[in-house]
């Protein structure tokens, strides 16, 4: 089955965040709030897009991510250098891997 | 260097304000972002892959040490503590808050910079030679021109919703080091036989998804005329260009689907009913900008030679930078300095804010206060009296702004690619990175001679991959890294558009078939021939069988 | 809809007329280009203003013989991306010499209608989210100007080495 999570840029200062389940927003694509199915999906979606209309975030769309070795990463690596910073640049990434949601 | 008076500082003063407003009525709702992107465009703020970027125009790619100070402050304050240095002389901030923009932008205003239209659907950054002023074979110093055109297109009422994104780019020597034949606009500052200036102009040149070496549609426009002109280009695109698809809006689409000769004559004819209009500029006010870019007093020292000759005997070191990295100057004693952003194994083109700064403190000392920034990602300082290069050297080593390659393999274009950009397809810089290492011997550089490498991350090929010598283009294949090579680019005044190879290679071959072109380069060429020399000579097929084996 | 002219918000006097509804004899109307050129030579004679709305693409050519009869002209931007109307409007102003109304109308934004009035529109059909009179700023954001335009201000190189010409009338263009 497909997981995703939701991700956006925060509008004040354009950092990657993703939708926790509390409505809040995470630079930590660990936090992230795991939608299942695609009812869960357009939940995620349609929360983030309220986000938006409230001028949190930009942009919110659907990642897809996937089980590595008992973590969640994004399964397209453009989504794994955008949760984890430049590749080129270790000293500005996050120590950033998406774990299961518990709960 | 072009100095603001009331009427320019105004304007950008002004543009800060609109801009504080603007990013406050987005904050507040009454802007949605569907209607504060083209606001934010037009001051060089983008969305990027991270965060936002802020892309900060430097005229023609000249700048002074204050500007260069704040510049590293900004980075200091506002951003991550460094910048990258654009393939169109400007400078990127990869990690700017969208509420600290404003301020930002105050403090570029204080030193008579700003972002004003370095994105967006209208006329972009003018860049110009990195040269100009110092260049031996120079005609005429194209800054003066840049400037005007810098002038006429800030906030033009009629031309700041393009069908695309337009460049303009000025040359005045005959080496092209501005890479005219590619840009949308290019001008060659030339003399007609009775001694007056003019432009050769050239329209429809362009990179990306359709590369073109544009045609000449004008062999001499006289000077005066040089804006009456541009309007009737700019004009006959924004009418008539196409808006159906982002991806076939530029003016290279145009001139190529009409024909460049139907093309020159819309021109003319249009052309023909403003020449003599109040669109040109009125005398006095060339003279008067011309008047900011006469030569700096040099000082003539009697020894400058001999001191250089004998330090170049001492130091084995510094005789290689100068013999790859200095440049002659058409005043006597002295030389262009370049100073590499492209360190073995390093990111190109960036810079921080330390280093920044360092350049800056080089420049008061040596070069009257004056820096520059080349398409091709590095600085120069553009007026160092031949004794002082070794003082000058001595100090950039200890920043790691030594790197003697210029123009050779490791001086690689490499856009920001997947790490940083969301258009991108794939990584370029750690390409670059690993190309860089690969050929790390200094020695074996020199041998290779001059050799252009540029790396796009995409289509869109900010990195110039087209007109490199070697290029690669990151493509997705299935969701992997892969690197298409074109060979027998040039974005000199010998302008001409790579052709491809073969089937594209794997993240983890492409270093190795660079490697393969080099040695097969080195195998098979004449004397004094550079890669490119040799490609031209014998073609496609003996690297294309080097790297794919035989047909 | 607020009607921006003369950088105030104003009373619109004009209708715009659909292709279908007729035509009132007696009050400055808007027809669209299509029913122009259906109904032109009825119209001859007529006692009130009429105006022609272009359509989206149309330049100057689609009005040129009729410039002495029209007392207005709306040139539509329906999207903001689309700079053609800008060009347009430049040359029925400068270039032909057009003495009526130039209106801009369709998806007017704020950002837009000091470029707009510098390419010689004189009102502006606004819809905008910001309030209308405080939209009216924007012919105030920026007080200087590098080029020449249809609205015939001074440029930075006029101000800067002839500064009596600032009150002249500017020179045909």
């Amino acid at each position: 089955m497909t997981q995703q999570v939701i991700s956006a840029n925060r509008l004040s200062d354009g950092l990657v965040v993703y939708l926790v389940s509390d409505d809040s927003w995470s630079e930590w694509i660990s936090r992230s709030e795991i939608a299942t199915d695609e009812a869960a999906a357009d939940g995620l979606l349609a929360r983030a897009k309220l986000a938006e209309e409230n001028r949190i975030v930009v942009d919110p769309y659907l990642v897809q991510v996937a089980e590595y070795d008992g973590e969640f990463r994004p399964t397209k690596y453009r989504e794994f250098i955008r949760a984890t910073g430049p590749s080129v640049r270790p000293d500005l990434s996050k120590q950033n891997f998406v774990r299961a949601a518990k709960g | 260097m072009y100095l603001y008076d009331e009427i320019d500082q105004s304007l950008v003063d002004e543009r800060v304000v609109q801009f504080r407003d603007q990013v406050s009525r987005r904050m507040s709702g009454e802007l949605s972002e569907d209607e504060f992107k083209p606001l934010r465009l037009m001051n060089g703020v983008y969305l990027q892959l991270h965060a936002y970027m802020l892309r900060v125009a430097i005229p023609y790619g000249t700048l002074s040490s204050e500007q260069m100070r704040k510049l590293a402050w900004i980075a200091k304050k506002y951003d991550r503590g460094y910048g990258h240095f654009t393939t169109r002389q400007n400078l990127q901030y990869n990690w700017p808050k969208l509420e600290d923009l404003p301020d930002i932008l105050a403090e570029l205003a204080s030193v008579q910079m700003h972002a004003l239209q370095t994105s967006g659907n209208c006329i972009r950054n003018v860049t110009a030679d990195q040269y100009a002023g110092v260049a031996e074979d120079e005609v005429a110093d194209p800054r003066v021109y840049a400037e005007i055109i810098r002038q006429w297109s800030t906030l033009h009422p009629e031309f700041s919703f393009l069908p695309r994104k337009f460049k303009i780019a000025v040359t005045g020597a005959q080496n092209d080091r501005a890479a005219a034949k590619v840009h949308d606009i290019g001008l060659i500052v030339k003399r007609n036989l009775a001694g007056e200036l003019g432009f050769e102009v050239i329209v429809g040149g362009g990179l990306g998804r359709t590369p073109f070496v544009g045609p000449t549609i004008c062999e001499f426009l006289p000077e005066q005329h040089l804006l009456s002109y541009l309007e009737a280009v700019l004009r006959v695109y924004n009418m008539l260009g196409r808006r159906d698809n982002m991806y076939k809006a530029r003016i290279k689409i145009q001139v190529h689907e009409t024909g460049a000769a139907e093309f020159t004559r819309l021109v003319e004819a249009e052309w023909g009913q403003i020449r003599d209009s109040a669109v040109d500029l009125p005398a006095g006010e060339k003279e008067r900008i011309a008047s900011h870019f006469v030569p700096p007093r040099y000082e003539i020292s009697a020894d400058a030679e001999d001191v250089l000759a004998r330090l170049k005997r001492e130091d084995a070191g510094f005789a290689r930078w100068v013999d790859t990295n200095v440049f002659a100057h058409k005043a006597e004693g002295h030389a262009i300095a370049n100073i590499s952003l492209k360190p073995i194994g390093g990111v190109p083109g960036d810079a921080t804010s330390e280093q920044m700064e360092a350049v800056a403190a080089l420049a008061d000392r040596f070069s009257f206060s004056e820096i520059r920034v080349t398409h091709e990602q590095n600085l120069v300082l553009p007026h160092v009296r031949k004794d002082n290069l070794y003082a000058l050297w001595q100090t950039l080593k200890s920043y790691d702004l030594d790197t003697p390659n210029l123009g050779r393999v490791s001086d690689m274009i490499a856009c920001p690619g997947m790490d940083y950009c969301s258009l991108a397809n794939a990584r370029s810089i750690p390409v670059a990175q690993a190309i860089s290492e690969r050929f790390a011997d200094l020695d074996r550089q020199h041998d290779i001679g001059e050799l252009k490498l540029k790396i796009s991350g995409c289509i869109n090929a900010c990195g110039h991959h087209h007109a490199g010598h070697i290029g690669i283009l990151g493509v997705d294949r299935k969701g992997e890294e892969y690197y298409q090579i074109t060979l027998g680019g040039s974005g000199a005044e010998d302008a001409s558009i790579g052709e491809i190879v073969g089937p594209a290679f794997a993240y983890d071959a492409v270093v190795d078939a660079v490697e393969t072109l080099v040695d097969k380069y080195l195998a098979i060429r004449a004397d004094g021939e550079r890669f490119l020399d040799t490609y031209r000579r014998v073609g496609k097929d003996p690297f294309k069988e080097a790297l794919y084996g035989a047909a | 809809m607020a009607l921006l002219k003369d950088r105030q918000v104003v009373t619109d006097t004009w209708t715009h007329v659909g292709d279908d509804a007729e035509v009132p004899s007696d009050a400055p109307v808007i027809v669209t280009i299509a029913r122009w050129r259906e109904l032109r030579d009825s119209l001859e004679g007529r006692n009130a203003p009429i105006g022609v709305r272009l359509s989206t693409g149309d330049g100057p050519d689609a009005v040129l013989d009729d410039l002495d009869r029209l007392d207005l002209i709306a040139i539509p931007f329906d999207h903001f991306k689309d700079g053609r109307g800008y060009s347009s409007a430049r040359l029925l102003r400068e270039r032909h010499g057009f003495k009526g109304e130039l209106r801009a109308v369709g998806n007017v934004l704020r950002d837009q209608i000091a470029f707009m009035e510098r390419c010689g529109f004189d009102s502006f059909e606004y819809e905008g989210g910001t309030e209308a009179s405080r939209a009216l700023s924007a012919f105030h954001d920026v007080s200087v100007v590098y080029q020449t335009a249809a609205d015939r201000r001074a440029s930075a190189a006029t101000l800067r080495n002839h500064p009596s010409r600032a009150f002249s009338n500017g020179t045909s263009g």
